[in-house]
């Protein structure tokens, strides 16, 4: 390992509420895989959108070769040999790899027009230099995944970058993709570019890293050689914080089975069975994009369901959407509640009253009586705080919207209800009501899924949980084995 | 007895509620409506007179028709740029079916309504069924349709004069024009349909987020086709009407009329956007539009003139909308 190319010392920034980084210092070495390892919400991305120019940090230092830098936008990053390939991979599909190489830089002929024998020849070589089968004259849209982030890596070269940052390079890649995204990584250690990796999956840093450095809250909790730690070691540094104790649950004996899912499969869901009991509040955690929202929209008929059975009250369904699972008293609580969720530019009782309209308009005839009752009730049961039901739910504050969301869908008198994220981008005051309601709910026979990716909420509330990893239910978690440590076991892919 | 009174109240209290909403949400157009007939009544002393506002209203019906179905699309984020050629398609159609296969006047008019129909359903199955663009889809649809009349009229007008026929555009019942009746009765089921009914609901709901439309159990296709399918009935409706006050089925008929269409429903308020729009905004910006033409007809201002006073009030009705979003929060 070489001499340290970046150092990030001291690191501030505050977001309005959050203090998203709280003094984090961060080194690099040159010719080193530097994992960043921590929960949603850490404050990784934070991180890297400061070493990448899009946040500017409130305090801190960035130094590079030895030398301070100021990285006020991306450009800054590039000029200072910092290379970011996004989870997202930024490229253009229309335009060829060579095209995409150069994109903003193009070589110019004499006549001032882009010299494309010179892009395709230089992109050639670069691409051919790592061993890669690719022509750089093809378009981008006909690579795969695993190849597009080639491409990315090549680009980066190119720009003789320093530093490159991989974010959860790996999370839609096959495992043989990801053998060959190791070889470059290999490759680029051996010309002395450091490495900046971001991923939940521990098996990956145990192969690919050098050293791994975990943040917790926006907070610098600690540096481990990869060699020298164990999983248990980093899963007990991710998630070493106290439970708040504002989650309100009584516990009942469980009723009988409401909700079964046998081997469910479809799109990122593998295979998946678990059953509801009545009463039940079923936690389901996992990393983002372990399948857990996708499982219930496969439930639902929401996305094309490849395999499996479903079961509501014993008896074998087959949804073809919201409506349908509404009709045997089930619902979704969607996960992002300004897209999927909510009209921002009707109002309050437009919106709480959606999923029912069939309760009170009959053709033409709106039971303007029954309409007004139905809002009241629920604007009520919710402590939704607004001037007035015709106030615009985008006006309001997010916890009141969350409020209007949950309120719309209990409107329906669900027997099952799913709640996807229900207290993300919530306030404190606001996610107390909305746990006591998932208990008062509970109380009354109500059978919940909560699915959340903040284990302190899904370890406060549950019955059980069931935890998934990559499309699979890895493992079910009986209250009183409930752990961290145990639910991040199985989170990052432990049997 | 006091219950009742009671009740009878608040029917009254909301029905002024309901009209101090409305002056204030169509307060921009509202006064520029008034002004401009203020204007034209002092600078033309016709233009007062009845004979002159029945002209007027009977001039808006196409148009008035045209914009319940394009207000429709505008909410739920899409456009119908065929009406126009289904206007011509229709009216040839049923003009032809009349004088030169001599059919019984109403199956003439039947099949020539069914056809237009047909295009509005083709539209939104098509739209619901591909994912293709609305602006795409209809664009094609313009052109098969004006072609389809062309070729069916050979490209010449079709002459129609057959009294029981002609009584659809130059009728009258209790002294007032035949189009403007029809066009009142679709203008207030319409209203109540967007406001009252569950549709009207879902459209709203499907033009503000077609995503939490979908999440919320309301069946995307289902309210797409229909819209696409009430924009062909409006059209093709309107067609036969035109074609019979112009005692003749012309295959050129209803040209540009799209325009003026959306033209009326973005004077009255619906947005591009999605989500936002009320028939009831619509109707002004219809009546603004036919009143431009009639008044600056009075004054004899050349017609080509006023293609650039009706593109100037767009442009400014347009503005003010944007200005008065982007004072809300979000």
């Amino acid at each position: 390992m070489g001499k340290t190319v970046l150092e990030m010392k001291n690191i501030h920034k505050k977001f309005p509420g959050v203090y998203a980084l709280n003094s984090v210092d961060f080194e690099l070495k040159a010719g080193e895989v530097h994992a960043l390892l921590g929960e949603n919400g850490a404050g990784k991305s934070t991180l890297i959108k400061v070493l990448g120019g899009i946040y500017h940090p409130d305090q801190g230092q960035i130094i590079i070769d030895g030398k301070e830098v100021k990285i006020n936008t991306v450009m800054d990053a590039d000029a200072a040999g910092v290379s970011i390939i996004h989870q997202e991979i930024m490229t253009v599909p229309e335009m060829t790899i060579a095209e995409n190489i150069f994109l903003g830089r193009e070589p110019k002929t004499k006549f001032g027009t882009v010299d494309f024998k010179k892009m395709l020849s230089v992109s050639q070589e670069l691409i051919d230099g790592f061993g890669l089968e690719m022509k750089a004259s093809r378009k981008i849209l006909a690579l795969s995944i695993a190849q597009q982030q080639m491409v990315a890596i090549v680009k980066a070269i190119s720009i003789n970058a320093k530093i490159v940052v991989m974010d959860e390079p790996t999370s839609s890649l096959t495992d043989s993709e990801v053998d060959y995204l190791f070889e470059i990584i290999e490759k680029l250690k051996a010309q002395g570019i450091g490495i900046v990796y971001i991923s939940h999956k521990l098996d990956e840093l145990f192969r690919i890293c050098d050293r791994i450095t975990v943040m917790r809250d926006g907070q610098y909790v600690g540096t481990k050689v990869t060699a020298e730690t164990t999983r248990d070691e980093l899963i007990s540094m991710m998630v070493g914080r106290t439970l708040d104790n504002y989650y309100v649950r009584t516990f009942h004996e469980l009723g009988d089975v409401v909700l079964e899912a046998k081997n469910v499969k479809g799109g990122l869901v593998k295979d998946a069975s678990f059953q509801l009991r009545k009463g039940e509040i079923l936690g389901f955690a996992g990393l983002v994009g372990s399948g857990r929202s996708e499982l219930m929209k496969d439930m639902i008929g929401l996305d094309p369901r490849e395999g499996g059975e479903v079961f509501v009250d014993g008896k074998k369904v087959e949804f073809h959407g919201v409506t349908d699972a509404q009709r045997e008293g089930l619902v979704l609580v969607p996960e992002n509640r300004k897209k999927e969720g909510l009209l921002l530019k009707n109002s309050v009782g437009f919106n709480l009253t959606l999923a029912v309209l069939g309760d009170f308009i009959k053709g033409i005839s709106v039971k303007k009586s029954k309409e007004t009752e139905i809002i009241n009730t629920y604007v009520d049961a919710m402590a939704i705080k607004t001037p007035s039901v015709n106030q615009l739910v985008g006006n309001l504050s997010g916890g009141n919207q969350q409020k209007v969301l949950i309120g719309k869908w209990l409107a329906a008198a669900p027997k099952i209800l799913i709640m996807d994220e229900p207290t993300r981008g919530v306030d404190v005051g606001a996610k107390a009501e909305i746990y006591q309601i998932m208990n008062n709910l509970a109380d009354q026979g109500v059978s919940i899924i909560m699915i959340s990716s903040e284990l302190p909420e899904v370890l406060g509330m549950c019955d059980r949980i069931c935890v998934m990893y990559e499309g699979e239910i890895t493992g079910v978690v009986d209250r009183k084995d409930f752990s961290q440590e145990r639910v991040m076991h199985f989170a990052t892919g432990g049997r | 007895m006091a219950a009742q009174a009671v009740k009878k109240e608040n029917a009254m209290v909301r029905f002024g509620h309901g009209v101090v909403t409305y002056l204030k949400e169509n307060l921009a157009i509202l006064c520029a409506f008034v002004v401009m007939c203020v204007a034209l009544a002092i600078m033309s002393p016709v233009f007062l007179s009845v004979d002159n506002i029945l002209n007027v209203l009977r001039q808006v019906t196409v148009n008035c028709n045209l914009a319940l179905g394009l207000t429709m699309c505008i909410i739920i984020n899409g456009i119908d740029l065929s009406v126009g050629s289904v206007v011509a398609i229709s009216g040839t159609l049923a003009a032809g079916f009349i004088s030169n296969n001599g059919m019984n006047v109403w199956l003439a008019i039947l099949i020539a309504f069914l056809i237009g129909v047909v295009m509005g359903i083709c539209n939104g199955l098509i739209i619901a069924y591909t994912g293709m663009p609305p602006f795409v889809v209809t664009l094609a649809m313009m052109n098969i349709g004006r072609g389809a009349a062309y070729v069916y009229a050979n490209g010449q007008p079709i002459r129609c004069f057959v009294d029981e026929f002609n009584f659809w555009g130059v009728g009258y019942i209790l002294g007032i024009p035949v189009p403007v009746i029809i066009s009142a009765i679709l203008f207030i089921i319409m209203t109540l349909v967007l406001t009252k009914s569950k549709f009207g609901r879902h459209l709203y709901a499907v033009g503000g987020n077609e995503e939490a439309a979908k999440f919320s159990g309301i069946s995307i296709k289902k309210v797409k086709i229909t819209v696409y399918t009430l924009s062909g009935i409006f059209a093709s409706l309107s067609g036969i009407v035109l074609a019979a006050r112009m005692y003749s089925g012309q295959p050129s008929a209803g040209n540009g009329f799209e325009l003026d269409a959306i033209a009326a429903s973005v004077l009255g308020g619906v947005s591009f956007l999605g989500g936002v729009g009320k028939l009831g905004g619509t109707i002004i910006g219809v009546l603004v539009i036919g009143i431009l033409s009639n008044g600056l007809n009075l004054m004899n201002v050349n017609s080509f003139w006023q293609y650039i006073v009706k593109g100037l009030i767009i442009l400014a009705a347009v503005y003010l909308d944007i200005v008065k979003k982007s004072r809300q929060k979000f």
